[in-house]
């Protein structure tokens, strides 16, 4: 019950963050130089033209009423129309979210993957070779520019060892995943660098804290103690950096998408901001800043799950 | 009596990068059953160390380096990890100094128990009913209700129950109780010394009590020995302890505690502070601070020497101290 009131109250207080983000897309969106028509029409265009065009995407309306049309139709749910392919939005959404929830998805699996066994491994094998290698190769993945590293990837298992394909989509699902590994694991690589380092001081603090050696001293199996007392208390705080990375995954997206050509949300926002698609953005932002805002409440409330001694208030 | 546990010769080091901090340096004693031993000495004597040693629990970069612990005719120092296993818990338990850090944050009291009778043929209807009865005789009121809650939910003085009620699960033979009182506010130590005490008669337990409380080792304690730098510096039983007093040490502790006889007398502490144990001369480590101190005393290391039967000190000059009369009487109780 304490649990229901406590989700209901943060799902109220998303309400005001969202709203504030509206006037924020809204104004920077019309703060850039140019607008839809123009871009559309090209230096070319004679003014009586440029006005009809505007006048057609309501850009001759002052900006509160733009503002006052953007947020009515969003309380319905409706993004509006593209202003450039004449679409509705939510249906060019809908194509693309797949596939960026898709690529979130596997480089989260892959987060994981990754960081788990060897965070791990370096907190035991503290100070010794093994956890140096994994410690300075997380540093070395932490400060890898992303965009670089999508290049390099794309380069090596697309170009020379042709593992996977360079960019694209591919037609059925089989295509669809393989064309993910490499974007994916471009993602998760800063992220699994920085979960490992996490992990790796939790299991440190924890594999000598007292809780432990009083499990052992039961006569506990060693394979017990591992799962049941340092494994599971090491992770609560990792697996809560994780779910709050993977709101920065979404956001990383953007650039991942145009590096692999990948039709994703992120790849949309970027040609829509180049077009001037005020309506595409608007909503791609909109989109983005509600899935951050939910993924941390689920955040919040998982960690009480996790750890008993968090009392949601 | 026989002795249930005999350690002989141990040391335990820790191999620092620059230096080795020998923690424990060649201590001898023995346990014997239904006896409750007392170790006792400054913080960072190294008294945690030996007890830590006897269940293999020392830590990085921490090593048994040489010597033997016998129990039931098994040297606990050359057992396998799966041998060793099987001593923990069922054979010789322990308790911790903190109860709120050696209690599992996230697992339930009952997971707690439930795991010391892992490895016995018992089935879950039974493991309750034994978790239950476990807590209502360590004193935990509506034992039902606080055996589903967490650590964090119960006070300081039932948490400590709380840990005495898991580690004596599996009813071991002998109690390593690692300055069980120190955590806890006056009252709730006095509980506490009182609960082992009886559990120690009910289940015919021996206890080995770490502490740096003197006033704990005369409620508790049938003989003492008094560490100081990684050795034994005096071992006796508790009365004569408290009342001949055979080493400067010894006689620096007691003289230090309030004695309550006289109005207004001044306490007298110990002058100066322990030694670095990384870097010990070739003399006596209480040298520095013995008000008896000869000449010797820096050059070599007294060695252990019998006072009277089974009273040992290691001092060069016990016959300086003859006399010397302790808290009280010879044949009164500590007070």
């Amino acid at each position: 019950m304490e649990q229901l009131n406590y989700i209901l109250k943060r799902t109220l207080q998303i309400i005001p963050v969202l709203f504030f983000v509206t006037i924020l897309i809204f104004v920077m969106m019309r703060l850039i130089p140019g607008d839809p028509a123009s871009v559309m029409l090209g230096d070319k265009a004679t003014p009586e033209l440029l006005k009809q065009v505007q006048a057609r995407m309501g850009l001759d309306k002052p900006y509160l009423v733009q503002y006052l049309i953007f947020l009515r139709n969003l309380l319905s749910f409706d993004f509006g129309n593209s202003l450039l392919y004449v679409v509705p939005v939510s249906q060019l959404l809908a194509k693309r979210i797949v596939v960026t929830l898709t690529l979130t998805i596997m480089a989260a699996i892959f987060v994981i993957v990754i960081s788990f066994p060897l965070g791990y491994l370096a907190g035991r094998k503290k100070d010794r070779l093994p956890d140096q290698i994994i410690r300075t190769s997380a540093l070395v993945a932490l400060s890898m520019p992303q965009f670089w590293l999508g290049i390099l990837c794309l380069l090596l298992f697309g170009l020379k060892l042709r593992w996977f394909p360079v960019g694209g989509w591919g037609s059925d699902w089989g295509e669809h995943l393989r064309s993910l590994v490499l974007p994916a694991f471009t993602e998760a690589l800063a992220t699994s660098a920085l979960m490992i380092r996490n992990l790796r001081n939790n299991v440190v603090d924890v594999a000598r804290s007292d809780y432990v050696d009083f499990a052992r001293s039961k006569g506990l199996k060693e394979s017990v103690v591992r799962s049941r007392h340092i494994v599971r208390n090491a992770l609560i705080s990792t697996v809560t950096l994780l779910a709050l990375r993977i709101g920065g995954m979404l956001g990383g997206a953007v650039i991942i998408e145009t590096v692999f050509a990948l039709p994703g949300v992120g790849s949309l926002m970027v040609q829509s901001v180049f077009s001037r698609d005020y309506s595409v953005v608007q909503a791609v932002v909109f989109m983005f800043a509600s899935l951050v805002l939910v993924v941390n409440l689920i955040t919040d409330v998982s960690y009480s799950f996790l750890d008993p001694r968090v009392k949601l208030e | 009596m026989d002795p249930i546990l005999e350690v002989a010769e141990l040391k335990t080091w820790f191999f620092a990068k620059d230096s080795t901090v020998k923690a424990v340096d060649g201590v001898s004693f023995s346990i014997m059953q239904g006896e409750t031993f007392g170790l006792v000495g400054e913080s960072g004597c190294g008294k945690s160390a030996t007890c830590r040693s006897i269940l293999r629990l020392v830590h990085e970069p921490g090593r048994i380096v040489s010597g033997s612990i016998t129990y039931k005719g098994q040297d606990l120092v050359k057992l396998s990890e799966e041998g060793m296993r099987k001593i923990r818990g069922k054979e010789i338990g322990m308790i911790f100094q903190e109860p709120m850090t050696a209690l599992n944050p996230v697992l339930k009291i009952k997971e707690q128990i439930f795991e010391s009778f892992e490895g016995m043929r018992m089935s879950t209807a039974q493991k309750y009913e034994r978790a239950i009865e476990l807590l209502r005789i360590i004193g935990i009121p509506t034992p039902e209700v606080r055996i589903e809650e967490y650590a964090h939910q119960f006070s300081g003085g039932m948490r400590q129950r709380a840990m005495i009620a898991i580690a004596l699960a599996a009813q071991p033979k002998l109690l390593l109780a690692d300055e069980p009182t120190t955590a806890l506010d006056v009252t709730i130590q006095d509980q506490i010394i009182k609960l082992i005490n009886s559990l120690k008669t009910r289940l015919g337990m021996s206890v080995l009590l770490v502490t740096h409380d003197l006033g704990v080792v005369s409620q508790m304690c049938d003989r003492v020995a008094v560490m100081y730098a990684g050795f034994i510096m005096e071992l006796a039983d508790t009365i004569t302890l408290f009342s001949e007093p055979r080493h400067p040490y010894t006689y620096g502790l007691i003289s230090s505690l309030p004695s309550g006889k006289e109005r207004g007398a001044r306490l007298e502490p110990i002058q100066g502070a322990p030694p670095d144990l990384g870097s010990l001369g070739p003399g006596c480590p209480f040298a520095p601070r013995c008000r008896f101190v000869g000449e010797l005393c820096t050059r070599t290391m007294p060695e252990m020497r019998e006072v009277s039967p089974g009273h040992m000190s290691r001092c060069h000059y016990i016959e300086k101290m003859a006399g010397i009369k302790g808290l009280i009487e010879p044949e009164g109780r500590a007070s």
